[in-house]
């Protein structure tokens, strides 16, 4: 099933602004933004459309997502930002009547030829609200170490736990430790490691999900609104976290906090009705944004 | 199309609302009914409204006439000896010792029943909601799972009379000396109950998956699992209160039936072996339990020993009550040690666990 026609949009009406408050002014970028680290392309999007049954809902996106920076993926509600990101990781897959047309590659090799698990390894996800399962956080952490042994990637974890038994709490220790250390989170469970996660904050359980996602050591990490269920404290936490997992993963973020966008992005790409409007680097986007509709939806927040 | 940017970013133009600005709560809230009173009801709606109520009253009665008849006769039949002593044949109600084979019966029967209802109940629930495929497959496994919840269990007795009776399952049952198959026996009466606990588990599974959100599910596949592992260590250890509730209900069930007791299990006073190894003789020999006893000994039966049959009866009563209290407890989810005693219990055997 090829593309459909892509649709231009035409704007006909003044854009609704909102006047920002005074002391809205533009949010200085975090100070920890690396500057100059290496960056290499680990995934590409090309041509991507994506549908639910006929109804195409992303429409012939292009896009690269590189190792040592984040992309932010910003649009208004229903553009399409969900089901794009959903696509990188094959969880489209899930959804019944969900097809895709055009090609999504991880180093070269188009992932519908990888192995699912394997892959999913490789690109991990974290979604909108917090869904840590309900176990212990160790066994939360501990999950996503654990099984599912036939993709590529795991041969370079740590030896000693593989082969028909289940690798014990022993073995998972270390990385179960260095995955929480990642997100932040460690300092805050070490005492109650066995205690239910859901009984952990909003906040805790998000960057619960986060090591979860990063126990894996996957290459990409897809985050979906991550800050959305969050008070600001809790979010400035991901954010910084987001900031110093860049140099290790690539990561991809959806936000519909331009603010947030700005602070956290190395490149920005707006999508409106799943078309992708303009992609560019952070600075780029919002202070000069090439194309009309892209300034409609900054000065939204910016002025 | 949208142009105003959601999220925290956006500036609101509107004032935030103030506490003082929403009216005070009214003193009263006015619902649907209660308001009015029952004598502006059109007649019809009256009359209706106090069936409803004559015949909760009335449903209130019965619960607490049985309970009490029980209660008072049961404890004044009662010894704790009954519940040692095996029974005996006996024209006098004295001589005929206790029921000590009859719990047992009980107990074995459930244990079968419900050891094999419980892992293919939950099995074909996760296969239903999980996978479902072929389509037709599943709409066909549900209508069967409801015929056999609406089958009373008398047919399913006579069923299973039919199938345990057949010479190529001698090996399930007794056998008379001249080689016939008598088809009765704890392993044919146990595979019969385990029929009526199915549906029990099979729903109670099913909803307890329901409730399970999909970005639960979705959160296991991101993390590179597959199902089935999916199943395995998220979904079904999430509901192991709602498997545990189906499981006990299943074997109140199992406690409660007559039917196929006296056709399938004999109704033999005595726990009686069949062939020579110990535990599986018991397995393939005949019994009775407390339903069987109860009858029996009723003025209905032939035992005639009314005082035991309502000591017998209440120990059944207290039985079905107290598994009634697990099943409540369990599923308002209050006490995790009593969802961790049924849950895990039954889980370890679970043959795809690792
Ligand atoms: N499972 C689904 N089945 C059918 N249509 C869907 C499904 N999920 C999303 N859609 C549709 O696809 C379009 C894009 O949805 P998507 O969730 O990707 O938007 P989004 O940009 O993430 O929006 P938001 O910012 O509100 O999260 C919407 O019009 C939505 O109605
Ligand atoms: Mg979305």
């Amino acid at each position: 099933m090829g593309p459909p026609p892509v649709r231009r949009i035409v704007v006909e009406r003044e854009p609704t602004v909102v006047a920002p408050p005074p002391s809205n002014g533009r949010p200085a970028p975090l100070p920890d933004a690396p500057m100059g680290a290496k960056v290499t392309e680990r995934m590409r999007i090309e041509n991507v459309s994506l549908a639910y049954g006929d109804r195409w809902v992303v429409r012939d996106v292009t896009l690269p997502v590189r190792e040592g920076e984040v992309l932010a993926l910003i649009g208004a509600s229903g553009s399409g930002k969900t089901t794009l990101l959903r696509s990188l990781n094959r969880l489209t897959e899930v959804t019944a009547g969900a097809t895709r047309a055009g090609r999504v590659t991880l180093d070269g090799q188009e992932i519908s030829d990888l192995e699912v698990t394997a892959l999913r390894r490789r690109i991990s996800m974290v979604f909108q609200q917090p869904n840590p399962f309900p176990m212990s956080v160790f066994e939360n952490v501990a999950y996503a170490l654990r099984e599912e042994r036939r993709g590529g990637r795991d041969e370079e974890h740590r030896g000693g736990w593989r082969g028909r038994r289940r690798a014990g709490r022993k073995e998972l220790e270390p990385a179960v430790v260095e995955a929480l250390q990642r997100a932040g989170l460690y300092e805050e469970v070490k005492a109650d490691l066995n205690h239910p996660a859901l009984r952990l904050s909003g906040g805790q359980q998000q960057r619960l999900c986060i090591a979860r996602a990063l126990a894996a050591n996957p290459e990409v990490l897809l985050l979906d609104e991550p800050c959305s269920a969050l008070d600001p404290i809790s979010t400035a936490t991901i954010e910084q976290l987001i900031s110093r997992l860049r140099e290790s993963v690539a990561i991809v973020i959806v936000t519909h906090n331009l603010q947030q966008a700005f602070r956290v992005a190395d490149h920005v790409a707006f999508m409106h009705l799943g078309e992708l409007v303009e992609y560019g680097s952070s600075d780029q986007v919002f202070d000069n944004p090439r194309q009309q509709r892209t300034r409609e939806y900054i000065s939204g927040a910016f002025g | 199309m949208i142009h105003t940017p959601m999220g925290p970013a956006a500036p609101s133009p509107r004032p935030l609302p103030s506490p003082t600005a929403s009216p005070s709560r009214p003193a009263r809230q006015s619902t649907g009914h209660g308001q009015d009173s029952i004598s502006s009801w059109p007649l019809m709606d009256r009359v209706g409204y106090l069936l409803c109520w004559a015949a909760g009253l009335l449903l209130c009665a019965l619960a607490a006439g049985i309970v009490l008849v029980m209660f008072v006769k049961g404890i004044s039949y009662l010894r704790p000896g009954l519940l040692l002593e095996h029974p005996s044949a006996s024209q006098s109600q004295s001589g005929s010792g206790g029921f000590l084979d009859p719990i047992e019966g009980t107990l074995l029967l459930t244990a079968i029943g419900i050891a094999l209802a419980a892992p293919i109940g939950v099995a074909v629930a996760v296969w239903l909601s999980e996978y479902r495929r072929p389509a037709a497959l599943a709409q066909a496994v549900e209508s069967g799972i409801e015929m056999i919840a609406g089958a009373p269990s008398v047919v399913l007795a006579f069923f299973g009379l039919l199938i345990f009776a057949r010479p190529s399952l001698a090996f399930l049952s007794q056998t008379s000396a001249g080689g016939a198959v008598y088809g009765r026996s704890f392993f044919a009466a146990g595979a019969m109950m385990s029929l009526l606990a199915l549906p029990l588990v099979v729903s109670a599974t099913r909803e307890g998956l329901a409730q399970i959100p999909a970005h639960m599910r979705e959160a296991s596949y991101a993390l590179g699992k597959t199902r089935a592992t999916t199943i395995r260590r998220v979904l079904l250890p999430s509901i192991r209160p709602s498997i545990a509730s189906g499981t006990t209900l299943g074997m109140g069930r199992i406690i409660g039936d007559t039917a196929i007791v006296v056709i399938l299990l004999g109704a033999s006073l005595h726990l009686e072996g069949a062939g020579g190894t110990p535990g599986l003789s018991t397995l393939r020999g005949t019994g009775s339990t407390l339903t069987s006893y109860v009858f029996e000994n009723s003025p209905a039966g032939e035992g005639n020993a009314p005082e035991k049959a309502y000591a017998a009866a209440f120990v059944l009563l207290m039985m079905v009550l107290a598994l009634n209290m697990v099943v409540t407890r369990l599923s308002s989810g209050k006490p995790r040690w009593l969802a961790g005693l049924t849950g895990p219990m039954l889980w370890r055997w679970m043959p795809w666990r690792d």
